[in-house]
């Protein structure tokens, strides 16, 4: 009889191995994605041309900004070091052709979350890493205190091929106003007309606006009115097709999420393994098995918030220190602290 | 057969590189969920352009869309051509002046203009020269023109009845056209010379004002009116508006494509030897029938050919337009309407098929052209 039990236990145990091994190279099997990723040593990341706080080159050439914080996450997560990431940067216009045609496999640049990008250019959507909004900015000398002052026959800058353009058509025909577009390719180009008096106003994201408010000449000369003309949900966006590449995606911008929710930072991650609350113990891998569902190691999120920092702390080093919007987050508050910011459980 | 099989080599080779480019976008496109189609065309555009010919809203097709830009395009390609013609005329003809001043300016308009990059011109204008306009509020105006950063504001014509007097303006044309060649019949015939130039210039001058006595054709005069839209900023109501994005680029492609036609037109002129017009006046031909029988006919021989090429060249550089935000076929189509429906194929090749034919036509026309005033060999 314990001859058999001998023989039973390592039997199973073989069988254990065997699954945890074929369920391992499953995932990455059947993500050709992730296997290029970690032949390549590199996570090809899609970005912006430069917007401060979301995608901006330094001095030096780093990438910094909430947008490159993903793809740093998807490196620590995926490949272990959050520096291991090719950055492509890239115009509107650009993006999804790029995406699409396998240039890039994250596109982490301000990209707005709509219908028809979702299901008409074969893209899916992994999250929401910023809520943003479409505002105007004007001159302060010129009274205009809200959008009620607009009036027909006025300009407006603004940078083409966005939803931006889009909501501005459908706003201005909401209220009659029969207004002139000024549109250009590059965000700089739209600023600076406008800065010169070609138009009476200039309308983007109103992160945006603050970003290039702080570039303008004068920047105390220019007023970001109080209303918000449309919902732009900004996120990481990856190939339709490839549904472990998309969790794991997916997944890196949520744990961030998730470990400021529960307090776990960059500083306390290691100190928070020894917690007794589950949720904090799955976040730091305390409790085995989430990186495994993902095709991943089990330190995977412990790697993204020691490398990268959770999310509270990627926005204050982007968005709030930097004077881009240095008051309250907004929208951009946990869902416990006021604002929307809810991920789905880490479980 | 000789001749054949290289030829049939050649033909099979194209098609088969053709076929593997078009098999492969094939191939990579239903790999990745994309399709190919146009009718997208028919979906409404949902944006809107900052000017346009004809009528356009948001609720518009992307197929009038594209029309709007290509008349934009079409727009400032024409004016440009005129315009770069009448420029490169008289600079041509001022740099074989005898007068040293007229002589030296026409030659630095020509190096200055020819040896500086289209693009940085362009940025020139619009960037530099346009900017530094008044706000329309800070304007006074001369004789209800305006000139500001925001426009040029002009008076407009309000018409009534405008076909009746453009179909007369058609049909004196035709009407000059005919006579034209009827009194050159009379004159092979007979000797007797006319003044064609005095009595087409009548004719156009009559025929179609007579719309006005008796077609019911008036029209009015409209001014702009200065409409305030905020403490410090306004706009003019009525008239016309020519938006800045177009002069930048109307000026800077016509005062660079003007350079390299007034060196064409001074080579034809150069071309034609002292001996012709020599030869022309020992035969008792008087100046102006020296020029028109004997130099221009041969001169533009030599100006047309190159000429045609800097046509071409100028209505390729309006894609440049881009730069400025002026509407036109690229920025319209090929920007907008490419990053909102992401048909990247469809529409690159739609605006690559609209170059294509506008160059044609214009090569078309001017090798018809060319071919009129070439040299008849009996």
């Amino acid at each position: 009889m314990f001859k058999y039990l001998k023989q039973l236990t390592s039997l199973v145990a073989m069988v254990a191995v065997l699954f945890t091994f074929t369920t391992e190279t499953m995932a990455a099997k059947k993500s050709k994605t992730l296997k290029n990723t970690i032949k390549k040593d590199f996570v090809r990341c899609g970005v912006s041309q430069g917007l401060a706080g979301f995608s901006n080159a330094d001095a030096a050439g780093n990438w910094e900004g909430v947008d490159v914080d993903v793809c740093r996450a998807v490196a620590a997560a995926v490949l272990g070091d959050a520096n291991k990431v090719k950055y492509t940067p890239l115009s509107a216009k650009e993006r999804f052709t790029a995406l699409n045609a396998g240039q890039v496999d994250v596109l982490s640049r301000n990209t707005t979350w709509t219908l028809t990008r979702d299901a008409d250019l074969n893209l899916t959507f992994v999250g929401v890493n910023f809520y943003d909004g479409q505002g105007f900015m004007v001159r302060k000398d010129s009274g205009m205190k809200s959008t009620a002052d607009f009036k027909s026959g006025m300009s407006v800058c603004t940078n083409i091929g966005t939803t931006t353009e889009l909501n501005l058509a459908d706003f201005m025909a909401a209220k009659k106003i029969d207004y002139k577009l000024v549109g250009f390719e590059k965000a700089d180009e739209a600023r600076d007309t406008y800065g010169a008096g070609r138009c009476d106003a200039y309308t983007t994201d109103k992160s945006g606006l603050a970003a290039q408010r702080t570039v303008l000449s004068n920047p105390d000369d220019h007023i970001i009115l109080p209303e918000t003309i449309s919902k732009e949900p900004l996120g990481p966006v990856v190939r339709q097709g490839d549904a472990v590449w998309e969790d794991i995606v997916r997944w890196s911008l949520n744990v961030m999420i998730e470990a400021e929710e529960y307090g776990v930072t960059s500083a306390n991650a290691d100190m928070m393994k020894s917690s007794e609350n589950p949720s904090i113990r799955k976040i730091t891998g305390a409790e085995p098995g989430m990186g495994e569902k993902l095709g991943l190691d089990n330190d995977w999120s412990l790697r993204i918030i020691k490398q990268v920092g959770n999310y509270g702390e990627s926005y204050k080093r982007n968005i709030q220190d930097t004077g881009i919007l240095p008051g309250s987050r907004g929208p951009n508050a946990l869902w416990t602290q006021g604002g929307i910011l809810y991920v789905p459980p880490l479980r | 057969m000789k001749k054949i099989i290289p030829q049939a080599i050649t033909l099979l080779l194209i098609f088969l590189i053709f076929g593997f480019f078009t098999y492969n976008a094939n191939v990579n496109m239903s790999n990745r969920g994309m399709e190919f189609g146009y009718s997208f065309l028919k979906r409404a555009a949902s944006f809107d352009i900052q000017f346009s010919l004809i009528e356009y809203s948001r609720e518009s097709s992307y197929a009038r869309a594209y029309l709007v830009g290509l008349l934009n395009t079409l727009l400032v390609a024409f004016s440009g051509i005129i315009f770069a013609t009448i420029l490169g005329l008289i600079f041509g003809i001022a740099r074989l002046s005898k007068n040293l001043l007229i002589k030296e300016f026409a030659a630095f308009y020509v190096e200055f203009f020819r040896n500086l990059p289209l693009l940085l011109q362009l940025f020139f204008w619009y960037y530099a020269a346009l900017r530094i306009l008044p706000l329309p509020h800070e304007t006074e105006g001369f004789h209800n023109f305006y000139i500001t950063i925001k426009s040029l504001y002009t008076p407009s014509l309000v018409w009534e009845n405008l076909s009746i007097f453009l179909y007369l303006i058609v049909f004196s044309i035709i009407l000059i056209f005919l006579l034209k060649n009827y009194l050159k019949k009379i004159q092979e015939k007979h000797g007797k010379q006319f003044p064609i130039l005095i009595i087409s210039i009548v004719i156009l001058l009559l025929v179609p004002s007579s719309a006005f006595l008796f077609g019911g054709s008036s029209f009015e005069i409209e001014y702009p009116v200065y409409k305030e839209l905020s403490a410090t900023s306004g706009t003019f109501i009525g008239g016309l508006a020519i938006p800045p994005e177009f002069i930048a680029l109307f000026l800077a492609l016509s005062l660079y494509t003007g350079t390299f036609i007034a060196e064409n037109v001074r080579a034809g002129i150069e071309g034609i030897s002292k001996g012709q017009k020599e030869a022309a006046a020992s035969t008792g031909l008087n100046q102006k029938q020296i020029l028109n029988l004997v130099v221009l006919p041969q001169a533009l021989r030599i100006i047309i050919p190159p000429t045609t090429n800097q046509y071409l060249n100028l209505t390729k550089n309006s894609s440049l337009a881009a730069a400025i935000a002026y509407p036109d076929v690229v920025l319209v189509f090929a920007g907008t309407a490419l990053m909102q429906t992401g048909r990247a194929i469809e529409i690159v090749s739609i605006t690559m098929a609209t170059y294509l034919s506008i160059s044609l036509a214009i090569s078309a026309f001017m090798n018809y052209y060319n071919k009129k005033v070439a040299i008849t060999e009996k």
